[in-house]
């Protein structure tokens, strides 16, 4: 798809990097302000969100996605994408709940989502790799198959019989108030800025996103970096089926439903370009929170969930037409 | 050999179609009398039209995942406005129904045409978007069948010559878009805009206003797909028709048009719908739950861009060999 983005002359100008590097630095400063603002909005608008327990049980509905976050930022960077995270999401929770029905072990159960969120990815990898197939449609197909395995599987039934010490995954604090899924989401986090940011494995999903010709050229292993990519969004969308199972305790088929939205939402909104080739973790981390703070602030209105999809569609396309719209204006 | 296959695909393509339907018919013979296949066609008739309207965008090397949620809100709207005015003509209504829909696909081109955003995040935003406003003008009500007025309900079910007149819209729908990509300047520029559009820029088109036109046709059809389901499944209610764009997406896939514009075909995106068709009416018929439908799409949405990607257009594209082609 990359080589494809070089045809349009209008493309020229976004792919200046001076300028980029220093557009980024902006927006995720401009973030960070937004994220403030909604903070103090949400704390003018009841008395109780100040309260750590309240801001506590606040990180609970994004942190899980905010994990798939960090990896389809590194695949939308490279200049793929993966629509199919929310129904790995499925599929692994529907894999473990089959593997606690029958009387597993924990680890044996945990293991078990993390090594069907790989599998998935890894398939998705195979498929956009081997045969050169842009991925949207590849994932589109996927988003399709993994959850219609689930309803195959359970049809209309639930899967709940899961040990009562699976609950630390999603229910358990670490310290405090500080949640396992916030701290799990930090630490990832951290070790995802340092993958992308500090490795030359970071330095080639640049070089793959802003020219995979030219990354050829320079030996970075394409393919096999972009395989890697998929398995490793796989595995974080396991991660996350393990969090999201253990905090619901349950599985039906339309568990993480619509999730993918969500997830692009935070990524485009951290300041990562849809057409690939740059992006950062921090910009990333600062949008979970934001829009963890979006919904938050909207659930504080009494906003169905319904309706807060136009709030989140609205600033996905709000948020890829400012820097476009500055840019007309200053031209 | 395998140029020879791809030439023929759609041949291939309605082959298969065919071989399913006498494979089922050789344990069921009634799914292939004609009453019934006349009912498989109709059934499929709002995927039909939305798949046309698909064919144009993807043909400009766009997307627009939003057709499904325009559907919803254009079919709530319209079953709002025959509920509270039941003396509006149907013809009035689709009529609507279609400008409505343009609204909502033009909002889409325009962003993807005066801005230069994606296609893929425009879409995804206000498939979001467009779902979600259907709460806010119904409140979560539904419309319900008794609401609805006889004709909104009867004038699809109406049959001339013996068939539907749903059908007959599938099918005026196909010959009129048929027509625009065959035989009018802005059907070709889709061609050029997806082929190449540094080219069609040389030629003089203005890409983003083809795009543009594309969003705006899909959109109509998409608004008019939103009476006809309406009427069909006489209820409106937030959550019709979802998930509905990744089948849109398949029967175009399925039917040759490639992702990456420029390619397919009026056949090919027809069949590609009838296939989805006839595998939708066929599990129930055949025994098999329809909880197996959504993974044999998404199988069949694989196997098929597999199939597609051995075409020899990816050729022309890759200049420097690819890894595995340069190994041994």
């Amino acid at each position: 798809m990359t080589e494809e983005r070089a045809d349009p002359p209008a493309d020229l100008p976004f792919r200046d990097r001076g300028r980029l590097a220093g557009a980024l630095l902006r927006w995720e400063t401009l973030l960070l302000f937004v994220g403030v603002a909604l903070f103090i909005f949400n704390a003018l608008a009841t008395p109780y969100f100040l309260n750590p327990w309240t801001l506590s049980d606040a990180t609970f509905n994004f942190t899980e996605k905010a994990i798939i976050a960090l990896a389809v930022a590194l695949l939308v960077i490279s200049g793929e994408i993966d629509l199919s995270v929310a129904s790995i999401v499925a599929l692994a929770s529907i894999a473990m709940g089959a593997v606690a029905e029958i009387g597993g072990p924990l680890p044996v159960i945990v293991a078990t989502g993390l090594a069907v969120g790989v599998l998935a990815g890894a398939v998705n990898g195979v498929i956009v790799t081997a045969f050169a197939l842009p991925s949207i449609v590849v994932t589109i197909g996927t988003l399709s198959l993994y959850r219609g395995i689930g309803y195959i599987v359970l049809g209309d039934g639930v899967f709940k019989n899961y040990p009562p010490e699976f609950a630390i995954f999603g229910q358990s604090y670490v310290w405090w108030v500080i949640s396992f899924e916030l701290a799990s989401f930090l630490v990832l986090a951290v070790l995802f800025a340092i993958l992308l940011h500090k490795t030359p494995f970071g330095r080639s999903i640049y070089a793959i996103g802003n020219n995979t010709l030219a990354a050829r050229f320079a030996g970075i292993r394409v393919e096999r970096v972009k395989f890697l990519l998929f398995c490793l969004s796989g595995l974080m969308a396991g991660v996350a089926s393990v969090m999201l199972t253990s905090r619901l305790g349950s599985t039906r088929p339309t568990i993480a439903f619509g999730w993918e939205l969500e997830i692009v939402t935070m990524v485009v909104l951290g300041g990562v370009s849809i057409l690939g080739g740059s992006g950062s973790i921090p910009g990333v981390v600062i949008a979970a929170f934001v829009m963890g703070l979006i919904t938050f602030g909207l659930g504080l209105l009494n906003v169905p969930g319904v309706v807060m999809s136009v709030a989140i569609g609205s600033v996905l396309i709000f948020v890829i037409a400012l820097p476009r719209i500055l840019a007309m204006v200053r031209r | 050999m395998l140029a020879r296959i791809v030439a023929s695909r759609d041949l291939m393509l309605a082959l298969i179609i065919v071989a399913m339907c006498l494979l089922i018919a050789t344990r069921f013979p009634q799914f292939i009398a004609p009453g019934n296949l006349i009912a498989i066609a109709a059934d499929s008739s709002v995927l039909i039209i939305l798949v046309m309207g698909q064919l144009c965008v993807i043909l400009t090397r766009c997307i627009d995942l939003s057709v499904a949620s325009n559907l919803a809100l254009t079919g709530m709207l319209i079953g709002m406005l025959n509920t509270a005015q039941p003396d509006i003509p149907v013809p009035v209504l689709a009529l609507l129904a279609s400008l409505f829909g343009l609204m909502l696909g033009a909002f889409n081109g325009a962003l993807v045409w005066l801005l230069g955003l994606p296609a893929i995040v425009v879409t995804l935003g206000t498939l979001a978007i467009y779902r979600g406003m259907i709460y806010v003008v119904s409140g979560g009500a539904w419309v319900n069948a008794h609401e609805m007025s006889p004709a909104f309900l009867g004038a699809i079910r109406q049959e001339v010559f013996g068939v539907p007149v749903l059908l007959w819209v599938g099918v005026a729908v196909v010959a009129i878009v048929a027509f625009i990509l065959r035989r009018t300047a802005i059907g070709r520029a889709f061609y050029t805009v997806g082929g190449n559009p540094t080219a069609a820029v040389y030629a003089g088109l203005n890409v983003g206003r083809t795009q543009f036109v594309a969003f705006c046709i899909s959109g109509a059809l998409a608004g008019l797909a939103g009476y006809l389901w309406v009427a069909r499944y006489a209820v409106a209610y937030v959550e019709i028709a979802r998930g509905f764009e990744f089948d849109v997406v398949a029967a175009c896939v399925i039917g040759g048009i490639s992702i990456m514009g420029g390619i397919g075909t009026v056949t090919g995106a027809l069949l590609g719908a009838l296939f989805l068709g006839v595998v939708k009416n066929a599990l129930p018929v055949i025994g098999i739950s329809p909880f197996w439908q959504l993974a044999l799409s998404g199988f069949v949405i694989i196997l098929a861009v597999v199939i597609n990607a051995r075409s020899a257009r990816s050729r022309g594209r890759q200049i420097l060999p690819t890894q595995r082609e340069a190994a041994p």
